[in-house]
């Protein structure tokens, strides 16, 4: 999402000639009726836009701060000012600490499991491969699907005892957990877990193997000359190669994880006993079901501080690395 | 977007050498990845072709005999129907607002030599890092009460079009910085207007991108639950809102919920099934572009 500083090199063909129609803009391209028509022309043209995200994007988020410095139920005015009292109840409350924990558990989880997973399939795929396209559009299946749609189906799949799962893993003669997946607080984050890998893998899966695709052939042509195996190959030339892919799919997974919400919401509600809340759902637990809407004004600062905390720290510690090699 | 244009330029011939062929382990994890991939899908689309009996008596077998009726039932749903065209219209209106706000946002940006140049897209850059749930509770206040638009089309369309923007305006700034500017130089030398160059040179030529973006922000409507959530009830509802309220409404017709759940599914499969190479440069723009 750094993007545009390492998009826009690629985005434009050949250095040559870009300069060159730099150079003819500078002659032919001079602002047509002069500086104030040019203001007004793009005036005109960013002012849908900028609305748009002002009255949607920045005034809900500046009124989700003010809300957070007063007590309101949502009925009258605001009056209620009681300062930063809704941040302490929200950062004291056991409940808050353990979404917070749980959007951190699915966040490195998602990169523990799923990367070495995508990575496995992706450097499976880029072989010669029969029905390789095929393969692609059914691996990617998934992440289309509604996260709702794909929920419901799981929800169903997990049924206690008369959910396929559950009889599957009988029929082997393995232990099933009394409550069920969903039901046993200890499972149902992990269970939650492997559904959104089944759900997402697919994306990761995609970007590899276009990153996968940018590798020049030569260099393998060379490795397998110098009688490299597969997997030297792909440990000391592919892999390296994709490194900045994977730092951007890190980075998606990353942001996608602390706000994740959908799924939870389809297959627990954030249960059971609490063991599956994430920030967004405390949020719209508080703030839709309870009415108390200055402390999921406070939750939802919170969530948003901490999600671009998180955001600006990889791009200086890990993005940085990109940006600076392509520059 | 610089990946569709990669992809094109590696000929088949080269890509096909790469690395070896594959032995019997790769199509055995490959199938064992569809088997997965795939399950779920099936086992929802199967489920609804039997009754709840025979779901009970053994989940895991083929449906026997066959029955249509839960899908016909589904079918002739007026609610199903109210929900998917609910779930259209709102879909198109959120593209075609986040396009056209997009394009003509990105064009200056791309374009225009001007001082704010660079903090304006930034600020579109930034919009990526506001997700819609830290502005949810605020956004519901705001579209029911202040704008009167609760539970209509456009009060869910609308932010949902703010909140797509930042994306399409990020993807459209390089792939119109990188289409050829000598036509527009022309039309320019020739006395057209910048306003007239943009609708009748630079619109046609970014179709391709317009198009990319576009599926897009369909996607992410006709897949939205959050907000839909909090701002529409009763036959207003949306499919994904349809789905998961009639799972629990009639949580003991599991065959009639699979069903119902499969058919929501087709739309969104047949859109990525004819958009897919769109999809999916798409987002490879938006990752590396």
């Amino acid at each position: 999402m750094t993007s545009p500083v390492t998009a826009a090199p690629e985005a434009t063909e050949t250095g040559a000639a870009v300069t060159r129609r730099a150079a003819a803009r500078r002659v032919t391209g001079r602002p047509v009726g002069g500086k104030r028509r040019q203001r007004l022309e793009i005036l005109l043209f960013v002012t849908p836009a900028l609305a748009l995200m002002a009255v949607f994007v920045v005034y809900p988020v500046f009124s989700a701060a003010r809300m957070s410095l007063y007590r309101w139920k949502g009925f009258g005015p605001m009056v209620d000012f009681i300062g930063l009292d809704n941040y302490a109840r929200v950062l004291g409350d056991d409940v808050f600490r353990d979404a917070v924990a749980h959007n951190f558990i699915i966040v490195f989880a998602s990169i523990l499991v799923q990367l070495p997973l995508g990575l496995a399939l992706a450097l499976l795929l880029n072989r010669r491969l029969r029905g390789r396209g095929l393969l692609r559009t059914i691996i990617f299946v998934p992440y289309v699907l509604a996260e709702v749609i794909a929920g419901v189906v799981w929800f169903q799949l997990l049924q206690p005892r008369t959910g396929l799962l559950e009889t599957m893993i009988s029929a082997v003669g393995l232990p099933v957990p009394e409550q069920g997946f969903l039901g046993t607080p200890e499972l149902a984050l992990p269970t939650v877990f492997v559904v959104l890998t089944w759900k997402y893998l697919g994306l990761a899966v995609l970007l590899f193997l276009a990153g996968l695709q940018g590798v020049p052939d030569e260099l393998y042509e060379a490795a397998q000359l110098d009688g490299a195996s597969w997997w030297q190959i792909q440990r000391s030339i592919a892999i390296p190669l994709l490194a900045p892919t994977i730092r951007t799919w890190c980075f998606l997974s990353m942001i996608g994880s602390l706000q994740l919400f959908d799924m939870v919401w389809i297959l627990t509600g954030g249960g059971p006993a609490n063991a599956t809340t994430t920030m967004a759902t405390y949020l719209i637990s508080q703030g839709s079901q309870r009415s108390n809407y200055g402390i999921a004004g406070a939750a939802s600062v919170l969530l948003f501080v901490i999600g671009f905390v998180m955001a600006l720290a990889y791009q200086l510690l890990v993005l940085r690395r990109d940006t600076k090699a392509e520059g | 977007m610089a990946t569709v244009t990669a992809e094109k330029e590696i000929p088949v011939a080269r890509r096909s050498r790469r690395s070896g062929g594959a032995g019997p382990f790769v199509y055995l994890a490959a199938l064992a990845v569809v088997a997965v991939t795939l399950g779920p899908v099936l086992y929802g689309a199967l489920g609804g072709f039997r009754t709840n009996e025979q779901l009970a008596r053994d989940p895991a077998a083929l449906p026997d005999p066959w029955v249509l009726g839960n899908y016909t039932r589904v079918v002739s749903n007026p609610d199903f129907w109210r929900y998917a065209l609910n779930s259209t219209v709102i879909a198109v209106l959120t593209t075609v607002i986040a396009v056209l706000a997009g394009v003509m946002a990105a064009y200056p940006l791309a374009r225009y030599q001007f001082k704010l140049r660079e903090p304006l897209f930034l600020v579109f850059v930034l919009g990526l890092l506001f997700p819609a749930a830290v502005a949810i509770i605020p956004l519901f206040i705001l579209v029911t009460r202040d704008l009167d638009l609760g539970n209509t089309w456009w009060g869910v369309a609308l932010p949902q079009a703010a909140f797509a923007l930042p994306t399409t305006v990020v993807i459209l700034r390089p792939f119109l910085m990188a289409l050829p500017k000598e036509l527009e130089e022309a039309a320019l030398l020739d006395g057209s207007s910048r306003v007239g160059i943009f609708w009748r040179i630079a619109l046609p030529l970014s179709m391709p991108g317009l198009v990319t973006v576009g599926v897009l922000a369909f996607v992410a409507s006709w897949n939205a639950y959050l907000l839909p959530l909090l701002l529409l009830q009763g036959e207003m509802r949306t499919l994904p809102l349809g789905v998961a309220d009639y799972s629990t409404q009639y949580s003991a017709d599991t065959a009639g919920v699979l069903a119902f759940t499969t058919i929501a599914m087709i739309p969104a499969l047949m859109l990525f099934l004819a958009m897919q190479r769109r999809i999916v440069s798409g987002l490879q723009g938006a990752v590396k572009g």
